[in-house]
């Protein structure tokens, strides 16, 4: 589904992705874990086509695309998400109008006909118990005076309605309390299927409690200096990130 | 902005002219010959308002068009105005029945999309400043409501016509109004006696046809007794797209109590010069909400003056303009505080793009006696293209020491955040655009009351961008 090979990106001068290389399967579970700036967040963000990134090196493939030419809407129409660190508020659009908006275009791109308001309705009303979130909150504007729970429970449902192939979560569990944490896992779970791919990125071991992934890797300094299965997260919540990053070097080089 | 990039964007060193010479210069002095000359043939009314209009005449020879030294016009330069010589609309109709002549070349159903649905809303039509009974409608007022034009007005003889036409509006430091009084002769008299309620909206239409460069000058106006309450709307619009000018004034005396919420949607022709001013008296206790859509006009301005004269008086003022193109489009509004415990809420909001030009200048006056006044003040200004500009100048002047007064602007462009945000959830650029420009508006539009009317100028604001986006 996905192939990302010796990709190099940054804002500006600045490099922030030095080579990463990953591929993911439909079906898979990929965790994408490391320390505060290692470029963990930058791979989602390149991945949804974000224009402040640059990308100087390196191919994307998806299903066959180059992913690298689409524009970040075209990308969505072709059923990649990403449920953003920091959701963005937008005052006077409300979250119906939004998704029911981003919910048609992606069917007109897909040759699939216009839902009206009412249909709409119907078809979000069970997306919205699958996040524990009330109707009342398809009147409100988009994200504005939102928890930070909320904001990410909004993600999950938003991910949830416009039921993408390949989902990038950029780190859902941060600023989570467990109950949430639970209906954010409970949100991706119901998503798995074996068309579908999931990335998960995150500084904590805890989400993977819930959303077991199926292979882990850790990014440092821009390059991934290890995989592994799901057994690697719990060996990073007990030694942390310190041990990898001295080796961070060789293993990228031979990546 | 400085003042240097403002003069040199006033249209073709046209300002820069008219700057050097004194208030009649020779550039100007062609066109004002020829409103002298339309004054004196201007058919004969009663003595008062005879003196009333040599009185306007008079100041308006005297102050001549503003320039842009002029700091009410610092940021506008009215030289095309100054420079063309109108043709007046019809000088030899005046105090005589207005049927037939020109009205009957424009039709009800060119009016239509105009009414925002709603043909169940009392509407007065003038055709290019004169009122036309073919198209107006406004049945079952009630007996404590009296409306009709300002012409009937002046042939009945009503005595409170007297006493209040020209002393709202001020015409000894304004030219344009000075300009107007001269030339009153017809628009709209709406009087509501004590305790009166118009349920419907009273819906002035004010409609220019589009014959060659005719200038009109519509007067209207309203004076609501105590506890009076109505919803007026002033709609400035055209037929044709062709170059005019209208100078309207409305004044509006606001009694006891009395509540009257205020639209004025200036939708002229976009060849066209629009200036029109409100201004407002309030007594104590009054209640006055105005919002102000503006999205017509080569070059507009709109003023809207209140003073708040009685104890706990209040006022919201909002608007919108929206501007593209080489639009020149400015908002003046000033609240004068004269009395203590009177709140203000001022909100307007411009969203602009092309090559075209917003301004907006509110002023708020709190005299030494308006004490626990309450004040705010915002202007937020969208940006869509590089070369679009704004002039934002808000202005608090305060004199009395106990108040609570706040004002703030701001100019933006879209926020690439939530464009990426938007684009990332599978919409494109140029429905996300229309999206959050649609998002900026909305919350000022939100404060208009009249559903149909909000209805209707969410559309417009969508479809404006959206068309401006698909270009």
């Amino acid at each position: 589904m996905l192939e990302i090979n010796d990709l190099h990106a940054g804002i500006g001068d600045r490099e922030i992705l030095r080579g990463i290389t990953l591929r993911v399967n439909a079906g898979e579970v990929h965790a994408v874990m490391g320390p505060n700036g290692s470029g963990k967040s930058t791979l989602a963000q390149v991945l949804a086509g974000n224009p402040s990134y640059e990308v100087t090196k390196g191919t994307i493939t998806y299903n066959g695309q180059n992913l690298l030419e689409l524009d970040p809407e075209v990308r969505a129409q072709n059923g990649i998400f990403l449920a953003f660190q920091y959701p963005v508020e937008i005052p006077g659009v409300s979250n119906a109008y939004f998704l029911r908006s981003a919910y048609n275009e992606i069917r007109k791109a897909n040759g699939m006909e216009e839902v009206d308001p009412l249909e709409f309705l119907d078809l979000v009303e069970e997306k919205l118990k699958l996040v524990d979130m009330d109707q009342a909150m398809l009147s409100r504007s988009v994200n504005q005076g939102f928890s930070g729970g909320e904001k990410k429970r909004n993600e999950i449902f938003q991910m949830a309605v416009l039921s993408p192939r390949l989902a990038i979560l950029d780190e859902t569990d941060s600023g989570l309390d467990i109950d949430a944490l639970r209906i954010v896992a409970q949100g991706v779970n119901t998503l798995r299927s074996p068309e579908n791919a999931t990335i998960v990125v995150t500084h904590y071991q805890r989400l993977l409690n819930y959303i077991v992934p199926d292979f882990v890797h850790v990014i440092s300094n821009g390059r991934i200096v290890k995989s592994g299965g799901k057994e690697l997260a719990l060996e990073l919540e007990e030694k942390g990130y310190d041990w990898l990053q001295n080796v961070g070097a060789d293993v990228g080089a031979v990546a | 902005m400085s003042d240097v990039a403002t003069r040199k964007s006033s249209r073709d060193g046209a300002a820069a002219a008219i700057d050097g010479a004194g208030p009649v210069s020779t550039r100007a002095s062609a066109p004002i010959e020829a409103y002298r000359a339309d004054f004196k043939r201007q058919s004969a009314v009663p003595e008062w308002l005879q003196s009333l209009r040599a009185q306007g005449m008079a100041r308006f020879e005297s102050l001549g068009f503003p320039t842009t030294k002029n700091e009410d016009w610092h940021f506008t330069s009215v030289a095309p105005i100054a420079e063309q010589t109108f043709r007046a609309a019809m000088t030899s109709k005046a105090g005589v029945s207005s049927e037939g002549s020109t009205a009957g070349m424009v039709a009800r159903a060119d009016l239509r999309r105009f009414t925002f649905g709603q043909p169940a809303w009392h509407t007065l039509v003038f055709v290019n400043g004169e009122f036309s009974e073919n198209l107006s409608s406004y049945a079952g007022l009630g007996e404590k409501v009296r409306v009709s034009s300002l012409a009937q007005a002046i042939r009945s003889g009503i005595e409170r016509l007297e006493r209040h036409l020209g002393k709202i509006a001020a015409f000894d430091k304004h030219a344009f109004t000075a300009l107007n009084t001269a030339f009153i002769r017809d628009g709209a008299f709406i009087e509501l006696q004590a305790d009166a309620v118009v349920d419907e909206p009273i819906h002035l239409i004010f409609v220019s046809e589009g014959e060659g460069e005719a200038i009109s000058h519509p007067r209207n106006l309203i004076v609501a007794a105590q506890n009076s309450r109505a919803s007026i709307i002033e709609s400035y619009i055209c037929v044709r797209d062709s170059c005019y000018f209208t100078n309207a004034v409305t004044e509006i005396s606001l009694g006891e109590g009395a509540r009257i919420d205020h639209y004025k949607i200036q939708r002229e022709s976009e060849k066209s010069f629009h200036v029109g001013t409100t201004q407002i008296r309030q007594a104590r206790d009054s209640q006055l909400h105005s919002f102000s859509f503006a999205v017509g006009g080569l070059l507009a301005r709109t003023n809207i003056y209140t003073s708040l004269e009685g104890d706990a008086a209040t006022c919201t003022l909002n608007g919108l303009y929206l501007t593209d193109g080489v639009q020149h489009i400015d908002n003046q509004t000033s609240i004068e505080h004269f009395a203590p415990n009177c709140p203000s809420h001022e909100i307007y909001k411009g969203v602009l793009d092309g090559r075209s030009h917003g301004v907006f200048n509110g002023k708020v006056y709190v005299h030494p006696e308006a004490q626990k006044t309450d004040g705010k003040q915002s202007n937020n200004n969208l940006l869509l293209s590089p070369t679009a500009r704004v002039d934002t100048k808000p202005q608090l002047e305060i004199f009395a020491d106990d108040v609570k007064c706040t004002h703030g602007a701001t100019v933006g462009r879209l926020d690439e955040m939530a464009m990426f945000y938007l684009n990332s959830r599978g919409i494109g650029r140029e429905m996300a655009r229309t999206l959050l420009t649609y998002a900026f508006a909305a919350d000022v539009l939100e404060t208009i009351k009249l559903e149909p009317m909000k209805k209707e100028l969410e559309k417009m604001v969508l479809a404006r961008f959206a068309s401006t986006a698909a270009a």
